[in-house]
């Protein structure tokens, strides 16, 4: 009966420890980070109006579109994409190389015109099927452009009233080049000469294709983390945290023996239950949001202390060790729901008012208080019940009282 | 009987203030060491090949207008000349930055990017507002729950011992002039969540222990008798808390340091108020409106 318990609380922690032991890296390593923890590149845009274009709910939708559509022709790897409040747009790129060009190109409006030497427009980008880049016989860079069937045909016309003419192409009403027409260009087809490099007309290019945006964006806020100091506040905080964890262990266990054990195992689940609610929400780990999971790991070890501590004072009463330890659980719990609903009211505010920092910090302090809550409270009173039924250990002292 | 803590509160709150008036005197004299996410801005962080010192890195600087900018040498000794060097600008515009940039490998020698920021002004005040509406509003959210869990002179001591906490890192930083940037913000806040949740503990204790109030047991004799019962609780708590961030600041990057520093401060002074302030604090509030309630009890009708 006694060995049989022991045994099953001995399969259940270890099942645990393996289990978790065994995630817990990979897992932390695969939840998202945040530019200030590993380096790369942070840019907020806001969508302006103009005296052309204002700016409405249509407009930053597909803004978001056409900057998506960019950054993946841009070959980045893992971009984030997202809108903030009414007219701003986050974009985190990380491990970019060059973060000064990407940020020129991503905002670009990128409007392509087609002028008459009058300066009447006559096509733009949206007129376009696609654009490459290419180099030509003579080794110059241009950029081929196909019309769509119906910008074809206005080309064909365009061209055919203007032979002997200029026609302008102009980006963002910068003219890119003013050739003379010399016959009519009707296969709706046509090309932009005048590119310096062969990289310029790439990204030209990707910008024709994934079409101008809709409205003026400006460029608010770029952090850029280099890759040398990514890396190393990626090895220090892995390092800070590691040793931070074996202090709070090893405290738990020196004041608490066996109960500590317990409280530690609790913190190992609770530590990978929380990545694992951040890898589903898809949730990026930042600075503040590392504030968050600490103060909530402080809470579970709290949560543990407290009901330790009240165990210690309901034995030194006179109680046995399992009614101590009921009446540890019962009486801490009031305390502990009182003190963690008070944080959780506070984080859930800040979580539904806040943005940046301050919702970073909201989203794991409130996933940490609710974890913790059920890690700390019922996975430890389980683990404890069973540890007592195997009646192992008769001594409070075995479990720090 | 133990030291009584209700009995020396006046010398509790007098430290208190010991540590709070010269932080306010710093705050109203020299003010805050912003950093761009409040003002705006261009911050550099270049790490040189060679130790550079902060007159050259000011030279190339007043080339480009820059003299105003901010300059820090991130050196760990007491020397004049460190390769980590961190710049403050006005907001600079794409090619501004990269002249100035270009400038410093011409005059001072290669380098390699640590960081490159550049914050908007409308971002940085737009932060600053979001920042203290998001802490009044969950501190009357935290007024209100304990108002309705406790009573609403709880809820006000706790509270007053929360601005304690925020005046004394706050008064701390301005001293010791550690840059503010966001993250800071994020601080404050686990501060506020850590020393609320610190107070309510102790709290709850005089809750529990009014209930079962013994005949000729005096009120401040129950308060100190809660504050003792928790005592324990609230020094381990602390401890453990107090590791996982001193190892961040001892063993974090750069990018951590003032970030858990104000932790490590918000962190002592949460579990000092929550002692020494908050409940002697509700105590005397307490005293006074039973005095009041029995003078009119015993006036005649």
């Amino acid at each position: 009966m006694r060995s049989a318990a022991l045994t099953k609380f001995l399969a259940v922690v270890a099942i645990i420890v393996l289990v978790c032991g065994y995630y817990i890296t990979p897992l932390a390593l695969s939840v998202k980070q945040g530019l200030d923890l590993q380096g790369g590149t942070h840019v907020v845009l806001e969508a302006v109006d103009t005296p052309e274009a204002k700016v409405d709910e249509d407009a930053v939708k597909r803004v978001i579109k056409i900057i998506e559509k960019r950054i993946n022709e841009l070959g980045l790897t893992e971009p984030i994409v997202q809108r903030q409040g009414e007219r701003r747009i986050i974009i985190e790129l990380p491990g970019v190389k060059d973060p000064e060009k990407a940020i020129e190109m991503i905002g670009k409006t990128a409007l392509l015109e087609f002028q008459d030497e009058s300066g009447k427009t006559y096509l733009t980008g949206k007129d376009l099927k696609d654009s490459r880049a290419q180099i030509d016989q003579s080794k110059q860079s241009l950029v081929a452009l196909e019309f769509s069937e119906q910008g074809g045909k206005i080309f064909g016309e365009l061209t055919s009233k203007n032979v002997g003419k200029h026609i302008a192409i102009l980006l963002d009403k910068q003219v890119l080049t003013n050739p003379v027409v010399n016959e009519p260009i009707m296969g709706g087809k046509a090309v932009i000469t005048g590119n310096k490099t062969q990289e310029e007309a790439e990204r030209l290019a990707i910008l024709l294709r994934s079409g101008s945006l809709p409205v003026k964006v400006e460029v608010l806020e770029t952090r850029t983390v280099g890759p040398t100091l990514g890396d190393d506040s990626k090895e220090k905080s892995k390092t800070a945290f590691m040793v931070g964890t074996i202090l709070i262990v090893a405290f738990m266990l020196l004041y608490y023996r066996l109960a500590g054990f317990v409280a530690n195992v609790s913190l190992l689940l609770y530590l990978v239950l929380l990545l694992i609610c951040l890898k589903m929400l898809n949730a990026t780990l930042t600075l503040p949001g590392i504030a968050g999971i600490i103060l909530s790991m402080g809470m579970a070890v709290d949560a543990n202390v407290l009901i330790f501590e009240r165990f210690k004072e309901e034995h030194r009463a006179g109680k046995t060790l399992r009614a101590s330890m009921d009446a540890g659980f019962t009486r801490a719990f009031a305390t502990i729901f009182d003190s963690n609903m008070t944080t959780l009211f506070a984080s859930v505010i800040l979580f539904f008012l806040g943005t940046g920092p301050i919702k970073g910090f909201a989203i794991t302090l409130t996933l940490g208080i609710v974890l913790s809550m059920f890690t700390a409270i019922t996975i430890t009173k389980i683990l404890l019940k069973m540890l007592m039924n195997a009646s192992l250990f008769k001594s409070g002292k075995a479990y720090g009282a | 009987m133990k030291f009584s803590i209700i009995g020396k509160r006046y010398w509790f709150f007098a430290l208190s203030l010991l540590i709070i008036l010269p932080g306010l005197f710093s705050m109203v004299t020299q003010g805050f060491n912003l950093g761009i996410d409040f003002t705006g801005g261009t911050l550099l962080d270049l790490k040189f090949a060679k130790p550079v010192t902060v007159a050259e890195v000011r030279a190339v600087l007043q080339e480009y207008n820059l003299e105003n900018s901010v300059v820090q040498l991130a050196a760990t000794e007491k020397t004049d000349a460190a390769p980590n060097v961190l710049i403050r600008t006005h907001v600079l515009n794409e090619s501004e930055r990269k002249a100035v940039m270009e400038g410093f490998t011409a005059k001072i020698g290669q380098y390699d990017v640590m960081r490159v920021e550049k914050v908007g002004a409308t971002i940085g005040s737009e932060l600053t507002r979001e920042a203290i509406i998001a802490l009044v509003l969950s501190w009357l959210a935290m007024i209100a729950y304990i108002s309705y869990r406790f009573e609403y002179r709880f809820g006000v001591a706790g509270i007053m011992s929360l601005i304690h906490d925020v005046f004394v890192v706050l008064g701390i930083f301005s001293l010791l002039q550690k840059e503010i940037d966001a993250s800071f913000v994020a601080a404050l806040l686990t501060i506020v969540g850590y020393s609320i949740n610190d107070t309510i503990v102790i709290f709850d204790r005089i809750r529990e222990n009014m209930k079962s109030m013994k005949k000729g047991e005096s009120l401040s004799e129950m308060v100190d008798h809660s504050i003792w019962q928790t005592m324990t609780r609230s020094i381990y708590t602390v401890l453990t808390v107090l590791f996982a961030t001193g190892a961040l600041y001892f063993l974090g990057g750069e990018t951590t340091k003032n970030f858990s520093l104000a932790l490590l401060i918000g962190f002592v002074s949460g579990m000092y108020s929550s002692i020494f302030n908050a409940s002697p604090i509700w105590y005397m509030w307490k005293e006074h409106d039973e005095k009041k309630r029995m003078e009119h009890r015993m006036r005649p009708a």
